[in-house]
This record gives structure tokens, sequence and C-alpha cells, in this order.
């Protein structure tokens, strides 16, 4: 029990770090650890799929795509311009008011059943994979197409437009 | 693996819902802070990793395995938004040499 909290004061504490940290690849480390954070809450959870794919898509393609753009796009000459100081306090006042709105609504809930884990073999991928591939079949080839059509579309925005300038 | 968790078993669902609520409103403080726009991609799946974290805790609470095949999917759906995103930034860059979202009001209309 107080594993969980201890991690989840991690990923509140390195979430904090993400968005604070003034370089950012400071900035996109911290979200490594963050993400590493909810890989173990998916553990946890014996979601080991969820854990697996977590690691696996989040924090190797997804952040290492971030680190190359931002390694492509060369900030180190200039710093970042901050914001004001009375937008940064609005910015920060408006978050706050949001997590507190939250937070009180559900504590009105009082206090709730503990998550136990009925079925132990819910998060296993022989389990997922029976759900997946019957009852969610037709959004899962779907979900091919839309990556298919989103890697065209990252190919055409990102390559230089030579050829339709040498035409005009 | 059994012993692990075995850990859970007495964390409310409560709990498992301020986490979430308070990351949430983490990622969409850094997107009202910051003006690095790589920074505010990153401030969004922030909020996209806490909504996985709390379908995954409903579905164990539940026992049902439909709300980890949505994980999935958001998962999916992620990792082309980002493609996309990243691409769209490094056009933006390429056009103006900045990334700071104030050069992009001229967008409003």
């Amino acid at each position: 029990m107080s594993t969980f909290y201890f991690i989840a004061f991690l990923s509140i504490f390195f979430s904090i770090l993400v968005i604070s940290a003034k370089n950012p690849v400071h900035s996109i480390l911290y979200l490594v650890l963050t993400f590493f954070t909810f890989t173990i809450h998916y553990i946890l959870l014996n979601a080991q799929f969820l854990a697996v794919v977590n690691f696996i898509v989040y924090m190797g393609a997804i952040l290492v795509l971030f680190l190359y753009t931002l390694m492509l796009i060369n900030l180190n000459k200039e710093a970042e311009p901050v914001k004001p100081f009375m937008v940064k306090i609005s910015a920060v006042f408006g978050g706050g008011i949001l997590a507190v709105a939250l937070v009180s609504s559900l504590k009105s809930l009082g206090v709730s059943d503990p998550v136990v884990l009925k079925d132990p073999n819910l998060g296993l991928v022989k389990n997922l994979g029976k759900v997946l591939f019957n009852q969610f079949l037709l959004p899962f080839e779907i979900s091919s197409v839309l990556l298919l059509s989103a890697m065209v579309g990252a190919v055409l925005l990102a390559t230089k437009e030579k050829e339709t300038k040498a035409t005009i | 693996m059994e012993s692990l968790t075995h850990t859970i078993q007495a964390v409310p669902l409560n709990h498992y819902i301020f986490l979430s609520a308070i990351i949430f409103s983490i990622g969409v403080m850094g997107v009202l802070l910051r003006r690095n726009a790589i920074i505010i991609f990153m401030s969004v799946e922030l909020m996209l990793n806490s909504v996985n974290l709390l379908l995954t805790a409903f579905s164990v609470y539940r026992g049902d395995a439909a709300g980890q095949v949505f994980v999935f999917f958001i998962m999916a759906l992620a990792a082309a938004e980002v493609a996309v995103g990243l691409a769209i930034i490094v056009m933006i860059y390429r056009n103006t040499n900045s990334i700071d979202i104030n050069v992009l009001n001229r967008l409003k209309w």
C-alpha cells in the first residue's frame, strides 16, 4: 500500500519538474522518469501488457521522437522567452483551481471501495488478446489505417517543398 | 508478481482518481505556463497518460478488460498524434525560425 503512495509522490514530483525545468532537454528526461513511474503503476495494477507497451511505445518511441525533434531544432543559442509574471501567476492559479475543483468534488463522495484484483490474469496478453481480436477487431484494423495515414502525413509535412517551387 | 499486486489491495479507488486529477492539472498548467511548443506538446502527453492510468485503475476495479483495450487504442492514437504534431512543429520552425507559440498569433483569423 505504501508503495503506491511513494510512486504516486514520485509521479507528481517528476511531472512538476517537467513543466518547470528551464532546459527543454532536461524537461524531456524528466518526462521519461514520469512515464517510468506510470509503468510501475501499471505493474502494481497487474496490467502487464500495458506496462510493457507503455515502456516500449512511450519511453522508447515517442520520447526518442521528441528528443530528435528537439535536437533537430537547435534551441541552444537563445533561451526561451519567459511569459510576464502576471500571466504565470494566473496560469498556476487556473491549473490549481482545476485541481481543487476536481479533488474537492470527489472528496464529497466519501471513502470508496479499495481496488481489488478480482481476476489475476485480467491484464495479461492472453486475456487482452482475446478481447481485442473478438470484440474490438474493427477498431483495431481502423487504428492501423490511422497509423499509416499519420505516417504519410508526417512525411508529407516534414519534407521540404523543393519540387513544387521548381514547377512554379 | 503476485506479491507486487498484493501491495495495492488496500488502495481506495478515490486515491487513483486524485492522482490522475492532480497530474492532469499539472498538464493543464504546463500548457498555460510555457511558450515552447514542444513542452506544450509534452504537457498534452502528460494529460493523456493520467487518463490512461485512470482507465486502467477503473478496468481493474470493475474486472473488465475493455478499459485496458481502450488504453491500448489511446496509445496508438497518441503515437499518431505525436508524429503529425512534431512534423508540424518542424515545419513551423523552418518557416519562422522559432517555436515560440506567440509567433503563431497571426493564425488567429
